[in-house]
Formats: C-alpha cells, structure tokens, sequence
C-alpha cells in the first residue's frame, strides 16, 4: 500500500522538500504586493507629518486621535468626539451598502439569465459583460458625468419630449455616487452569481414545484439558499471596493458626498497632505472590512458545522 | 377498479424530433404500473408531462377525469421521486420530508410529525438532523421516497429512481418499493429501462419504444406473449427466426420454419405470409430423436444455467437455455442434437 500514496503524503519532510520551494513564488507575491505595503502603511499610521508631505520618524498617536478626537483648535481643551470623520466613514458606509443593493438587484436577474442560456452563447454574453470594462475607469466615470449632466443626452431628450421641464439633478447627488459605483462594479456581481446559478441543479427547482411551491417560493426558499455563496462572494466583491472608491465620488458627487476614498486620496496629494493620518484612516478602513469579512467567515463556519 | 391516470394521443415534440407519437394509456388506481423501454424511448418524457415539467403539443392528461394538462407542476396532486434524487441540499432530511406539507400549509407541528413517520417508514428516524450529503445513495434514496410520499400523492411518479444505486441495494429496494405501494395503495407509475426490475415490480407495464406503446400487459403477457420484434427482443433473451405462415386454421398458424420443419402455434392475430417467430431459449430442451437438428458451437456456463449456442442445419442461430443441475449433460461442441420445442414454446410475432 505504502507504494500506492502519493509521494510525500505520508512522509512529512519528502512533502516539504518538494512542495516548499514550488510554493516560493505564491510567497514573495503575498510578502512583497501584500503584506510589506500593508506593514508599511501601518507603521506610518504612527509617524508624524511632515509639512509638505512625507513622515518623520517619531512615533506617536496623533493620527489615531485627530480621527476620532477633538481637542480644539490648539489641542488644549478636554477632548470631545470628533464627527466629521466618523461622519464621512459612515456615509461611505450607506453610498457602498445601497451601491451593492444595487448591483444585486440588477447583477442576479442578469446572472440568472446568462447561466440560463445554451452553452454556445453563455460566452458570448459574459463577454458583454465585461466589454466596458476593457476601458479606463477614469473614462468611464467622466463619460458617465457627460451622460447624466444638465445638458447632456439624458436630460435633453427628456426635456425636448416634454416629459421633464427642469433638467433631472442628478450630477452632485448621493444618487450619481451610486449610479457610479454601481456602473464601475457591477460585473463584480454578475461573475460569481453567475458561476453560483451555472452549478445549479435545476431539478431542485422541478422538485420544489412538484412538492406544490410556486414560482416565488421557489426562489426565496430553494434558488437564494442555495446559491447564496455567490451571492455573498459578490456583495463583498462590490461592497469593499465602493467603500473605498474615489473616483466616482470625486467625478460624481459634490462636497455632500465625500467619501473615505477621497479622504485617503487627499492626505498624500501634494503639499497640503497628511501622510500618517490618510495612513491611519487607511487602516481603519482596512479593520472595518476585515471585521465584516470575519462575521462573514464565522457564520459560513457555522452554516457548514450544522 | 377505477382509472387513476388515462392519456389520450399525448403527442410531445422537441422542435422537429417527436419524443411521443400519439401516446394513449390507461393506468388503474393502486397499481404498480411500468414504463419500460431503451433510453430515448419517451419514457422519461411521458413521466415528465404526467408531473408537469413538460407541456404536451397534443392530446389529454387525465388524472381521476381531471384533465391537468395545463396545470402548473405545483397543481398537480402527484409527486415525483427523482432519478438523481434532487434533495434540497441546504435543508435537513427532516426538512426536506416536511417540505412538500409546509407548501400545502400543515402546521409546524403536524408537518414535523408526518414527515417524522415518513422516515420512520423509510427506516431513516436516525438521520433526520443530518443533512444531504452526509448521506449514502441509498439513503438518499429513501429520502426522495419519502419526501414524495409525505402529502399524500394521489400518484407518485418514480424516474428511474434505482439506477443510481449498486446491484445488491437495488434489488433490497425493488421489495421494499412494492411493499410500500401496497401499504400505501398509492398508484405508482415507476420508468426504467430495467426488464428486470419492471418484471419483478409490476403489476402492469408499458413497453415503449420510438415514442410509441409497442405493448401494455402483466409480466408475464409481455414477457410470453410479446406483439412484436421489439417487445419479444428487449424483455429477455429470445430467438427471433423468420418463418412463413401458410394459413391461419381460427386460432392456430400452420408455420413452416427455415428447414421445412413445420410447426402448429397460436395465430396470435398474424395472417398467412412472412413473420417473426421468437422462441424463449429456456423453452428448449435437446432431445435424441427429432426433426429440428442443430450442431452445438459453444457452450457457456453461467452458473445457475448452461447456455448453448447451436445453429440449425438450415444456417439459424439459436440459443438454447438448460438448467445446471447434475443430471444435466453437458453435449460437447460439434455434436449433432435434436431441439425439442415444447407446446406454446413458440410464439408468432405480428411483424
């Protein structure tokens, strides 16, 4: 038998000495595009700025409070809460939850509908899909803004129709932030939902039908269920990069909508920056999606125990 | 006894293929009836439309004179156990039996504990917390069963429900599957392109091939009295010899076989002309003496039985079946012997 198992399965020291430098390469990637950028982040958390721009080399804790506590224009009065920060993370919060609802509502039918068509055209259609996104993000969010704005191809036809007499506002809305978000993620939403429904087995669905469910029973107690694990692959897919998005809310939105992408994004452009505090709001930024995605693994862990 | 399900010229197509040509059955209430035939029969279809995942082109469904053949899956009192069982993966098994009484909304309590008896029924009480995939094949199988049986079906369609298990579960399932429809005394209509498992189950088959009923009857019509080619070629083993029929004297054919050997059998409703004629090959025994002389090429011990393949002097093949008992005398290959057929051994096929 021992000839049978695979070589190194059960010979602990054989198995590293093959397996340990293959896995080398997997290493350095994780170490050097992951780990050392988030280190380094980190510890400029708790360095002091320079004024224009870069660290000094003290440590300190100052970022950590600037974020959370105000005291005072000369920082001699008793602390109080500090709210415009919290404010902002929290809107970015609400713009990134509604942004993903988004997606959902609309990536879930768009995925049923792809992972429902014959193989042959399947393709065809993610390729659609993901057609856009060949072109900048940039671009896209600025062509998006030409879309929606006053005098734009939205609105014209609309008011040259009657139907509106005053231009849609839509630009330096909350709902512009969203219609962005939701135009630059939305694949992130479809291409796991789809994978989900393309595994599928659509005799759960003649089951629940023969066993007298109707259509909607059948979705929310046998099609959601089961394909849920795409489901939540997708929000995550689209809620962590829209709580960290700048560029539609720099292009899209107004002073109303400021997000912590553009907070982040602010404090290292030029002279006017704060490396350390956009480096602690990073982290705290980064603590906040771990947190969820903890919640996230621990229920998937109890789902999987039952 | 009244009629659970009668299909009138149920015609089914898929684009330009026909999956069934005009199909009309009757099926008694409380039996054990078969659909069997090859795959791409229409066997499968046919139970499909029964339960409502396929719409016909033409033609009626009735289900004790209800016409339902243009009710949703979900208004039709039947249910179905599926061939790959098709068990909600995310429920429990107790879950997934009580589900169907949860859609026709029995209480929590009263759901909980018919879909308890189920699995009791099913000797499966053990495994009600556990879910799906943590069960064998033959396990969920009985789930399946379970959960179709549980509201009470006025007919539960099986889709070749064993054919996923190995020899020895099937064969304990082919029991308890009877048992369980005459306990019930729910009419089940069973698919599967088993003979055997159609024989030793039901109380009436269907025998389909090419979209058509070839031949309705009991076990034991169909397998001693095959219609056709088809129906005496795909129920057991048989020899097929083209014979002629010289004339019809009333129920009796006068039939002259390759060799000029003629035989008397029933006319079985055949008119004067060129036939089939299927001959069981453990309906013929060798004998010392007689008209019907054959060489042995090859005999193949099958444990139970000894199969000899002779051929005729007019050039025909046949097989011929013994019993392996010790008296039984083996004849080595190339020997000459005489095929004796016993009276109503040879059965007329109308094509």
């Amino acid at each position: 038998m021992a000839g049978l198992t695979p070589s190194g399965q059960g010979n602990g020291s054989g198995y590293r000495r093959i397996v340990a430098p293959l896995l080398l390469p997997t290493w350095l990637m994780i170490g050097i595009f992951l780990v050392l950028p988030v280190l380094l982040m980190a510890i400029y958390s708790f360095l002091t700025k320079e004024f224009r721009g870069g660290v000094i080399w003290d440590f300190t804790l100052a970022s950590y409070d600037q974020f959370f506590l105000n005291r005072g224009l000369f920082g001699d009065e008793p602390p109080v809460i500090e709210w415009t920060y919290i404010t902002i993370f929290w809107r970015s919060i609400w713009q990134a939850a509604v942004a993903t609802l988004i997606c959902l509502a609309i990536g879930f039918p768009t995925a049923w509908f792809i992972a429902t068509r014959p193989p042959r055209s399947r393709a065809i259609w993610l390729f659609l899909i993901t057609i856009p996104y060949w072109v900048n993000l940039l671009i896209r969010t600025v062509s998006l803004k030409f879309l929606i704005r006053d005098n734009g191809p939205l609105n014209e036809p609309l008011m040259a129709l009657g139907l509106i007499t005053d231009p849609l506002p839509l630009v330096n809305t909350n709902l512009a932030v969203q219609l962005g978000l939701f135009y630059s993620y939305l694949p992130f939403m479809v291409l796991p939902i789809y994978a989900a429904v393309e595994r599928y087995n659509f005799a759960l669905s003649e089951a629940a039908a023969d066993l007298y469910a109707s259509r909607w029973v059948t979705l929310w107690e046998i099609v959601l269920p089961v394909v849920k694990p795409g489901i939540i692959a997708g929000c995550i897919l689209v809620f962590v990069p829209s709580l960290g998005a700048f560029l539609a809310p720099d292009l899209l939105g107004g002073a109303k909508t400021f997000m912590i992408g553009s907070l982040i994004d602010e404090q290292f452009r030029g002279s006017q920056g704060n490396w350390p505090f956009g480096a602690a709001a990073a982290m705290i930024l980064m603590t906040l999606v771990l947190i969820v995605l903890m919640f996230y693994a621990r229920a998937q862990a109890r789902e999987g125990a039952r | 006894m009244s009629t659970a399900i009668e299909i009138r010229s149920a015609v089914k197509r898929y684009g330009t293929t026909t999956a069934l040509h005009a199909v009309s059955l009757e099926i008694a209430d409380n039996a054990f009836f078969t659909l069997l035939g090859p795959s791409g029969c229409g066997k499968t279809t046919l139970l499909r439309c029964i339960a409502g995942f396929e719409d016909l082109n033409e033609g009626e469904i009735r289900l004790f004179g209800q016409d339902i053949a243009r009710l949703d899956p979900n208004h039709r009192p039947v249910n179905t156990v599926f061939q790959h069982y098709a068990l909600f993966p995310h429920m429990t098994v107790l879950e997934n039996v009580a589900f169907g009484l949860k859609m026709i909304g029995v209480s929590l309590d009263d759901r909980r504990a018919r879909a308890g008896r189920m699995l009791e029924m099913v000797h499966l009480s053990a495994f009600a917390d556990r879910m799906p995939t943590q069960l064998s094949g033959g396990q969920q199988q009985r789930v399946a069963l379970a959960r179709a049986l549980a509201p009470e079906p006025k007919v539960l369609l099986l889709d070749e429900p064993l054919s996923a298990l190995d020899l020895k579960l099937r064969q304990a399932m082919r029991v308890e599957l009877k048992t369980l429809q005459e306990e019930t005394g729910i009419t089940f209509v069973f698919v599967t392109h088993d003979q055997e498992e159609a024989l030793t189950m039901s109380d009436r088959i269907a025998v389909m091939s090419q979209g058509r009923v070839q031949q309705v009857g009991s076990a034991r019509e169909i397998y001693e009295a095959p219609v056709n080619r088809f129906v005496a070629d795909f129920i057991g083993e048989t020899n097929l010899i083209e014979v002629t029929v010289e004339r019809i004297e009333g129920d009796w054919a006068r039939v002259i076989l390759p060799g000029g050997h003629v035989i008397r059998c029933a006319a079985a409703g055949t008119s004067p002309g060129k036939h089939h004629l299927s001959i069981r090959p453990e309906r013929l025994s060798l004998a010392k003496t007689g008209e019907l002389v054959a060489t042995i090429e090859r005999v193949v011990y099958l444990g139970t039985d000894l199969q000899l393949l002779t051929r005729l002097t007019s050039g025909e093949a046949i097989q011929v079946r013994l019993q392996n008992s010790a008296r039984t005398e083996v004849p080595a290959p190339g020997t000459q012997v005489a095929l004796h057929l016993e009276e109503g051994a040879a059965r007329l096929l109308a094509d």
